[in-house]
């Protein structure tokens, strides 16, 4: 009996399709994404697999609630373009979706055939279908709404910003997103790298929201350049704050300010965001080292380890104190890292860096962990083995160990309610603030968190803002989904 | 898209002025704050702290030294020419209250983001007592807009080409020998400040620095900026650029901001291969 279920497991395992990925020793020194997509017969194949349930609970599973049997049905009729439409009734971000979603613990994570074997590869399934969409140039086609007259100032060009404005648009209102860098995107643009998330794929979906009516400012700070008060009598009618939680956090042990010891912010905004990986054609340098310690396993530090691979370091090693079952980046990140020649350094903790007499970082002393009693996270504690301390060399250290509230703009806004974290208090259904006509969401909410929950969070605010600008006069605060 | 308005060379050509095009920065801008710029799209992100603003104009004006490859591009835009972006106003800005007498002591480009600290203190009530310093007479600038808003001007040059024969600490040791200072502002190199910071440290002198790490986003994002101020981490671009200069430590500074000494040499090298050809 055990047997006969192991063979079909075996068999349903090697029924789900497999992308394409561009192989380890190749991608591991080029900056092209890794994951090449499904032909439409992939997609077909896979498509078939889904049980089309009654009761879909991966539907559950998924933060914008897209309906996934439905969308996949189509994918297995073939019906590609009636499939991206259907995906676009509830998201209209699904290329960027498709690819960084963490999907093992959302949709595919409730997924009935996730009981017995693999589940079926909705991500991929989504990405193929807004591929597709988007090599034949297939907009979104939904009639232009009537014009409300009303404005609404969206701070942030990130994953949450862009799902306000999107929603917005269909519902007629008028957006202003504004930026406080140089291009629009948010972490999209500054965070992901082209090897996970080609950039041109977010300047398309920035693009059709500009072609549906958006206005994009970029390089306005709002806190310094403009506030929130010149934002109202600017004629805003309301406000949508989704700034991310973008402060990084450092480990506060000796040696941390050595030359070579960089934020993932700012390792990944140089790379990404300026381009430097391109250096010298593009004029920001980029930081090199022949033997790279990222601290951290989320997928931050995945994608700063796999950057540092591929600028030509002759080990990265991923310093993490707990073990591997609790590393919180995407099970593919993990997997692709490593196949990529990460090394995982698991179970173990920095505890001063060394430099030499320039100031430049040579050396990490860490000390071995082991996990004991469970912590608030529900996650082991790991607790240090006394007198297990022992130097790796390293001539350039990422920190990824998270990020906390950027007080920029909160700071500069009285009334604006926050936690003790420096997060702004926010209805978790709805996404207001104690400030009458300010809603917030995404990571300046709940501190670090993914695309596709900041881009839930965008929508719920969007339809309380659409809520809220047609039922003017009434002062209730409760709205209703 | 942000249009020179006007340009000006200084000191050889080694120091540009360019009063440019930002209406919005213009309007919020205060002494001590900075901008960045970027020229175009491959560009780097510069922060540069400001020499003055002009609201009704819609412009503000940087005034910076020539030293790598951004800066001989920026150097290469003429009047009429454009920087692809600027953003800001970024940064706390000075502290301007009446306090006494008070020392404004500026060398090299220094001196211009110490033109309107200086002017804020003076129009603040304060008497000001003004150092400036440059290694020749033909690299000082800025002398008679500074000698405008001081009740007193020092002028130093390296090589004697030009008011006292030596550095702006020798003038300002006399300075805090002779006078009651409150304050002592102090803009220049990083060595300058740390020098400065060690003569009124004894006398207990308040000193504020403006810093100049290197930096990506200005926002509090990057974290490059950091400085070490009274043995914690604060990100010059929103905490700062003004410190107080008894509690920097201007040595891991002076490191810090030779991390990419190896990178922009290279650049800048790339970069006049480029003209060249």
């Amino acid at each position: 009996m055990a047997e006969n279920e192991d063979l079909a497991e075996k068999e349903r395992e090697k029924n789900r399709v497999a992308m394409p990925e561009q192989e380890p020793e190749e991608r591991r020194r080029n900056f092209e994404e890794v994951p090449l997509g499904y032909t439409p017969e992939m997609a077909v194949a896979e498509a078939s697999r889904c049980l089309q349930c009654k009761s879909p609970t991966c539907i559950e599973g998924c933060p914008v609630e897209i309906d996934i049997p439905a969308f996949i049905r189509l994918i297995k009729e073939e019906k590609f373009d009636e499939a991206i439409r259907k995906i676009w009734e509830k998201n209209r971000l699904p290329a960027i979706c498709g690819r960084v979603c963490p999907q093992e613990t959302q949709c595919e994570g409730r997924c009935l055939l996730a009981k017995k074997g693999r589940p079926i590869a909705i991500g991929n399934l989504e990405r193929f279908a807004a591929d597709s969409a988007r090599e034949k140039g297939l907009k979104d086609l939904s009639p232009k709404p009537e014009p409300s007259g009303k404005r609404v100032a969206i701070v942030g060009s990130g994953p949450a910003g862009l799902t306000v404005a999107a929603d917005l648009l269909a519902r007629g209102h008028q957006v202003t997103i504004f930026e406080a860098l140089h291009k629009p995107g948010g972490v999209l643009v500054y965070g992901i790298p082209e090897f996970r998330l080609p950039k041109e794929i977010v300047a398309d979906e920035v693009e059709s929201l500009e072609d549906q009516g958006a206005e994009i400012r970029c390089n306005t700070v709002i806190g310094r350049t403009i506030t929130m008060d010149e934002l109202f009598e600017e004629g805003y009618d309301a406000i949508f704050i989704g700034v991310g939680a973008g402060l990084p956090r450092f480990m506060n042990i000796p040696g941390e300010n050595l030359v070579g010891i960089l934020s993932a912010n700012e390792y990944l905004t140089r790379a990404n965001l300026m381009k430097a990986y391109q250096f010298p054609e593009y004029d920001t340098p980029m930081p090199k080292g022949k033997n790279v310690v990222v601290l951290g396993a989320g997928n931050v530090a995945m994608d700063s380890a796999r950057t540092a691979m591929r600028l030509g370091a002759d080990s990265v090693r991923i310093v993490y104190r707990r073990s591997r079952y609790e590393m919180p980046a995407r099970a593919a990140e993990i997997h692709h890292a490593e196949e990529e020649g990460v090394e995982f350094l698991l179970l173990t903790n920095p505890t001063r860096f060394l430099g030499d007499d320039e100031g430049r970082v040579v050396g990490m002393e860490c000390i071995r962990m082991e996990l004991g009693e469970p912590d608030a996270s529900g996650r082991r504690r790991p607790v240090p083995i006394q007198g297990s301390e022992f130097e790796i060399p390293c001539d350039l250290v990422i920190i990824a160990v998270g990020t906390g509230a950027n007080p920029l703009l909160t700071r500069s806004t009285d009334g604006l309610e926050l936690n003790r974290r420096g997060y702004i208090v926010a209805d978790p259904e709805t996404g207001e603030t104690s400030i009458e006509g300010v809603w917030a969401g995404g990571d300046i909410v709940t501190g670090s968190a993914t695309v596709i929950e900041a881009m839930g969070a965008g929508r719920r605010a969007a339809r309380s803002i659409h809520e809220r600008l047609t039922r003017d006069l009434q002062p209730s605060k409760s709205v209703e989904d | 898209m942000h249009q020179i308005v006007r340009r000006e060379e200084m000191a050889n050509g080694n120091v540009i002025l360019n009063e440019i095009e930002a209406p919005y920065i213009a309007r919020k801008a205060k002494p001590g704050q900075f901008v960045i710029l970027k020229a175009d799209e491959r560009g780097e992100r510069i922060p540069l702290t400001m020499a003055d603003t002009d609201p009704e104009r819609g412009t503000i004006t940087v005034i910076y030294k020539v030293v790598g490859k951004s800066t001989e591009l920026f150097k290469s835009l003429k009047e009429g020419d454009s920087y692809q972006d600027a953003v800001g106003p970024l940064g706390q800005p000075t502290h301007l209250e009446k306090v006494g007498t008070v020392a404004c002591v500026g060398g090299g480009t220094g001196i211009a983001v110490l033109y309107p600290i200086t002017r804020g203190l003076k129009r603040a009530g304060n008497r000001v007592i003004s150092i400036i310093g440059a290694r020749t007479a033909d690299r000082l600038f800025l002398e008679e807009e500074m000698r405008a808003v001081s009740d007193e001007l020092f002028v130093c040059t390296d090589d004697g080409s030009r008011g006292h024969h030596g550095f702006v600490t020798e003038i300002l040791k006399k300075v805090l020998e002779e006078e009651t200072l409150s304050l002592v502002v102090a803009v220049g190199p990083v060595l300058m400040m740390k020098l400065i910071s060690e003569m009124t440290r004894p006398r207990g002198v308040k000193t504020i620095v403006s810093l100049n790490p290197i930096m990506i986003d200005g926002t509090g994002m990057c974290g490059g900026c950091r400085v070490l101020v009274d043995g914690e981490n604060r990100f010059a671009c929103v905490d700062g650029p003004e410190f107080d200069g008894h509690k920097v430590d201007f040595d891991q500074l002076m490191q810090r901001l030779g991390a990419y000494q190896s990178e922009e040499r290279k650049s800048s090298e790339a970069h006049r291969c480029r003209l060249e050809r």
